[in-house]
């Protein structure tokens, strides 16, 4: 143990300690902006300097460790005002507008500014301006970008997909996407990570907001709105909500309250991925058997485009079906349209989901089966549901229970853990085992799959034939994997990756909560509503039967493949 | 009334004195890799501020000069700024009164000529192409990127032992590099910004000193893959190769022409330099690898030799590390005379403990590289009469480091500057009896900004002597490969940045016999990347790193402090033997010069880029 003071208190930590924690070990919080835990500890912003007793210069506490004997003071007048004015430099580059900021209330410096009651600057404004495709999924801000280098770090460390870096030299210094691209160039996954790891606004995804407005305003068109697995884990986080009142049934009343026409779920069209992808697989076994290369799943955008630029060579074992998102906007747009009786262009079709990259991935060409333009229209980000809502003064907490509509609300269990890594797996492999064996397993007999760990392998053996699984969460360990995969350092039949880090839940169209992985905090809910569900196998959801019987015929059946798969 | 008086800078002027050399030194701790227009733009301010103000191009000239380059660099800027900046320099150049103003201008046009393709990027992109990709200045500029903050760090707490262990990670030769290494890593230390730059070398010499390379064990080498690999030459770069290759699992079989290995370590770095027995310490450690050893081996057709053709067939790889063993001639009357003697020839022998007998000669070495003053006071240490070189420029322009001159000249050697050899001429016996020397005067600065000597007008001046000793370069021996399909450029094969031989797969070749003449250290760095390669070439993917922990940093405040410089013997009692000239640091130097250290692998832009490479 290392003994040291700090603020004349005396402190006993393990060697190798940072300052910063050993201070918080006694209660005493120093204050931060760029640094990130185990990400980003580069002491850059020169925010959490402290004073170090007959030392003249400053230590910024994030990333220094403590020493024997060290006496430290976290408020000296020199850190007070060394502090301040390096928080009044960062603000002189910085676009204040925070009252037209997305991240105006959640901003790690507009917080510490009025922390430090900061009202006005000494310094000159010189705010920079970057160009940058305001049509992309997500946007950064230039005159927000503060250097903290976090966006680099996450994508480094985390990704592995190294789409930041630092740009220019000297005085021009600045965070740009890497190799002198511009981001529509470069590889980016557009998994969002960056974003939620942003401390500023100058990060975020594409306001859709407006479009909603647009989409509710024209009399002429059906709004259909779907909402992700993971969107239920979150979306009441930013809303003033006690924990017991964030339930799926408020959140299916305050989007009525919004007023779209017909509120679905996204778990119906996951239980519905579930029928294809399992039967695909149990199509391919023999194949991937035969080969040893495993069928990757293809439900995760931002994974499916990690793998056509990363590793193009195996973009044929990723499963053909599509995502559940856009599973849903093909067969609202046939199926649904149909039974209402209307043509696919009067449908307006909405989704709400925990991602970025679905933003990208509703605009590909392919993602078009009627011929009227896009199947799923507006993509919304959990936190564009929390603008909106809060645009449309909705109190949540006012409003009681409601159900998602029929025929594409109801799912099973199985749907509604989509939105946890392992979650796929665990699915799939239910109904594969109810489709060989004949009879439904118990349902907890895939909960291995589940875990915090970036990478998971678990055998399972149906009907005598061992299926080897593997889960992967974040793009750094699907490198690793996909690297071992290529060198035949490993062998599964089937291989779910996500690429956020513990699946939809930790997303990067979440909302955020600074310095905090939440995965860990939302997972559990899934799991719960799982538990609780009376169906919890994907091919005994009812409204799933119904479409099979009324219209798609069975799994991997011809027009299946044609609203289905890719 | 007083007519004169004496003037005394004032404090003002004092404080701007020093602060002048405060910029010189932070100029040269510039770190690599800056924005050549931004540093541009910064040195055009800089002169900008030093116009008196008399002359419009000078005064206005500049400051317009400045807003175009600002221009180009916040993205205002097309093609036709370029013109004009050019125009404009143009206008300066013909018409400011003073150096001042215009030789400001030539270095706008020297860079738009220099880096005319970083404009247009700039211009065309709205960014910049240059990043700064090695953080700590040392490592970036040390051709093997040694972990130097971490070795400073391990001798700072006299973990000897463990810094010749993180050294080994990326150069199996701590031992040379530590007696002769040429530093490039103290070139741009950021130390320099505070006093000057740390003694790097010193302090790896501090560690090998005390713990000799050959009794710390090498690390666990892989699993062996049965792959075999030929190195031609067992100088630093092919045991550097071979070293590696062996902790890969690899096995490296060394053929070597000499009947001992070394190189250049043995055969042109004299004795009193870096002593055999330390070199033997290196060879011995990268040896206990498993490495396989054919010496007095010459790669070629003739009898008695081994083929190119056959390794090639024997071997899964070949690297070529054969060094640059031929002289060179000056290519002038007389040189055939008997006493005429090549550099390589008189180190050769010294290195197979054969020298030449220089005993009461008068010897002339032609030449002003660090051969040159290897052989000057190898001579002298021969029992020479008399020593002089000859050399066709000044002092100042010798290529030799500064403290070989120095050491050459304190041991008694006479230095004959701006003195061009001109014939030698002999006696009636085909013996050397003089070199005549053409004078010269300094001239104009060349394209490199070195000054270039010209003949003076003044006669030829004859020194008498018995032997003169040719030190004006080295080539090497290139026949047999070019015959064998490797590609050959001025006298050197032909190589790529990767150390590959162009459409001959499975050839890799490397050091001086690729780059011509260099440091030991650059010959260790192509061993290196030639191990690296020739794995992944065949189809492996082996790294090596080093477990040692490096020391946290420390907080104390860098206050300035001098240099700590290595202390040799006295020149009159060294001058009589080759023993080693060079004394260690006490523990009580080592510790002080390893405390300037500012550690920029952890501080500064190494934080976040990592500041170290923890594997390769």
């Amino acid at each position: 143990m290392v003994n040291l003071t700090i603020d004349n208190r005396p402190v006993s930590v393990p060697e190798g300690t940072t300052i910063m924690r050993a201070a918080a070990s006694v209660g005493i919080m120093i204050p931060h902006l760029c640094y990130l835990e185990g990400i980003n500890e580069i002491g850059a912003c020169k925010v959490c300097v402290v004073e170090m007793q007959g030392k003249t210069k400053l230590i910024t506490s994030c990333n220094n460790p403590v020493e024997e004997g060290m006496v430290l003071y976290t408020n000296s007048p020199k850190v007070r005002r060394v502090r301040r004015t390096n928080v009044e430099l960062i603000l002189s580059q910085h676009d204040c507008t925070c009252a037209m900021c997305v991240r105006s209330g959640n901003c790690n410096l507009q917080k510490i500014a009025n922390d430090l009651g900061i009202i006005e600057i000494p310094y000159k404004k010189e705010v920079p301006t970057a160009p940058w495709d305001h049509s992309y999924p997500f946007i950064k801000d230039a005159g927000k970008c503060i250097k903290c280098m976090r966006c680099v770090q996450i994508c480094d460390k985390v990704q592995d997909l190294h789409i930041w870096d630092v740009q220019n030299t000297g005085s021009r210094t600045t965070v740009d996407v890497s190799m002198n691209k511009c981001i529509e160039e470069s590889d980016c996954s557009n998994c969002g990570q960056c974003v939620t790891h942003c401390p500023t606004g100058a990060l975020r995804e594409r306001n859709d907001v407006p479009e909603i407005f647009k989409a509710l305003a024209d009399p002429e068109k059906i709004t259909v709105v779907q909402v992700a697995p993971a969107v239920r884990a979150a979306w009441a986080e930013q809303m003033d909500l006690p924990e017991e009142l964030a339930t799926e049934g408020r959140m299916v009343a305050a989007l009525r309250q919004v007023g779209f026409d017909y509120i679905f779920d996204t778990n119906f069209s996951a239980d519905l991925t579930i029928m294809e992808e399992a039967h695909e697989f149990l199509e391919r076994l023999e194949e991937v058997k035969a080969s040893g290369v495993p069928m990757f799943t293809s439900c995760c955008p931002a994974w499916v485009r990690f793998m056509k630029s990363q590793y193009p060579d195996y973009r044929s074992r990723l499963s053909s079906a599509k995502s559940p998102q856009q599973m849903f906007g093909a067969v609202a747009k046939t199926y649904f349209a149909e039974k209402i009786g209307v043509t696919p262009d009067k449908i307006c079709c909405i989704s709400v989901m925990p991602c970025i990259a679905k933003k990208g991935e509703a605009a590909l060409p392919e993602m078009d089966v009627t011929g009227y333009g896009p199947d799923v229209d507006i993509v919304l980000t959990t936190r564009e549901l929390v603008r909106l809502l809060k645009a449309e003064h909705i109190i949540p907490k006012l409003l009681g229970e409601d159900t998602f509509d029929s025929p594409l609300g109801e799912s099973s269990g199985a749907g509604v853990i989509f939105g946890v890594t392992g979650g796929v797996m665990e699915a799939a492999l239910r109904t594969a085992v109810a489709v060989i064996e004949g009879s439904n397993p118990n349902p907890e007999t895939f909960s291995d799959v589940r875990g915090e760990a970036g990478r998971r392998e678990v055998t399972y053996h149906i009907n005598g034939v061992p299926i080897r699984t593997c889960t992967v969460s974040g793009l750094g360990n699907a490198r690793k994997l996909m690297e071992d995969v290529r060198n035949r350092r490993v062998s599964y039949d089937f291989v779910e990756v996500m690429a956020c880090p513990g699946g939809c839940v930790g997303g990067g169209g979440q909302p955020i909560v600074d310095g905090v992985e939440m995965a860990s905090v939302r997972a559990p809910k899934l799991y719960d509503l799982d538990k609780r569900r009376t169906v919890r196998f994907s091919h005994e959801n009812p409204e799933i039967k119904k479409l099979y019987a009324d219209y798609l015929g069975k799994p991997m059946s011809e027009k299946a493949h044609k609203l289905l798969h890719v | 009334m007083s007519r004169l008086k004496i003037s005394t800078p004032n404090q003002a002027q004092l404080t701007v004195e020093r602060l002048y050399k405060d910029l010189e030194r932070h100029i040269i701790a510039s770190p690599p890799g800056l924005c050549p227009i931004d540093l541009q733009l910064s040195f055009l301010k800089t002169c900008h501020a030093q116009t008196c103000g008399k002359c419009v191009p000078c005064r206005v000239g500049i400051l317009q000069l400045s807003h175009l380059l600002e221009d180009v660099l916040e993205n205002r800027a097309d093609m036709r700024t370029l013109d004009l900046i050019e125009e404009t320099a143009n206008n300066i150049t013909d018409s400011a009164d003073c150096a001042i103003g215009y030789e400001a201008a030539h270095m706008v046009l020297a860079g738009l000529d220099g880096f005319r393709d970083d404009y247009l990027y700039h211009i065309e992109h709205g960014k910049c192409s240059y990043s700064i990709t090695q953080p700590v200045p040392c490592v970036a500029l040390c051709p093997a990127g040694v972990d130097i903050p971490g070795y400073i760090a391990l001798v700072g707490e006299e973990r000897y032992a463990d810094a010749v262990r993180l050294i080994r990670k990326d150069n199996p030769f701590p031992t040379a590099c530590a007696l002769i290494c040429e530093h490039p890593c103290e070139a741009r230390c950021r130390r320099n910004m505070i006093d000057s730059s740390v003694n790097i070398r010193g302090l790896k010499k501090m560690a090998v000193d005390n713990a000799r390379a050959n009794t710390v064990p090498v690390p666990q080498k892989a699993e062996s893959t049965g792959k075999k690999i030929a190195i031609v030459g067992g100088g630093p770069g092919g045991l550097s190769a071979a070293y590696y290759l062996e902790l890969m699992g690899h096995h490296a079989v060394v053929f070597e022409s000499k009947s001992k290995l070394g190189g250049m370590l043995r055969y042109g770095i004299p004795n009193y330099r870096f002593p055999r027995e330390r070199l033997e310490e290196d060879i011995e450690a990268i040896l206990s690898t498993g490495v396989e050893v054919h010496t007095s081996v010459t790669v070629g057709n003739e009898e008695d030799t081994v083929s190119f053709e056959q390794l090639r067939k024997d071997y899964d790889a070949v690297y070529i590390a054969i060094g640059a063993h031929t002289d060179k001639k000056i290519g002038i009357d007389g040189e055939d005379s008997e006493g005429v003697i090549s550099a390589v020839e008189m180190l050769r022998g010294i290195g197979d403990d054969n020298p030449p007998d220089f005993k009461d000669k008068r010897v002339i070495v032609v030449g002003g590289g660090n051969v040159a003053m290897d052989c000057t006071r190898s001579a002298i240490r021969l029992g020479a009469k008399s020593v002089g070189i000859a050399y066709r420029r000044r002092q100042e322009d010798m290529t030799a480091l500064p403290e070989e001159v120095e050491g050459a000249i304190a041991e008694g050697a006479e230095l004959y500057s701006l003195k061009a050899p001109h014939r030698i001429e002999a006696d009636e016996n085909g013996r050397v009896a003089a070199i005549w020397v053409e004078p010269q005067i300094i001239g104009p600065i060349d394209a490199w900004g070195r000054a270039k000597p010209v003949k003076a007008d003044v006669e030829l001046v004859r020194i008498p002597c018995d032997i003169v000793v040719v030190a004006i370069g080295q080539g090497i021996e290139s026949r047999h490969f070019e015959e064998s399909g490797i590609p050959i450029k001025r006298g050197m094969l032909d190589a790529m940045s990767e150390s590959g031989v162009r459409d001959v797969p499975g050839v890799f070749a490397g050091g001086d016999c690729v780059t011509g003449l260099a440091t030991v250290i650059r010959a260790i760095a192509a061993g290196k990347v030639a191990a690296a390669n020739i794995d992944e070439y065949l189809g492996y993917h082996h790294t090596i790193s080093c477990d040692v922990e490096i020391p946290q940093v420390t907080y104390g405040d860098k206050l300035p402090c001098g240099r700590i410089n290595l202390c040799e013997r006295e020149a009159c009692e060294r001058r009589n033997d080759f023993d080693a000239i060079e004394y260690s640091m006490t523990r009580q130097e080592a510790a002080q010069e390893a405390g300037r250290c500012l550690r920029c692998d952890h501080f500064g832009y190494g934080n976040l880029k990592g500041g170290r490479a923890a594997i390769w």
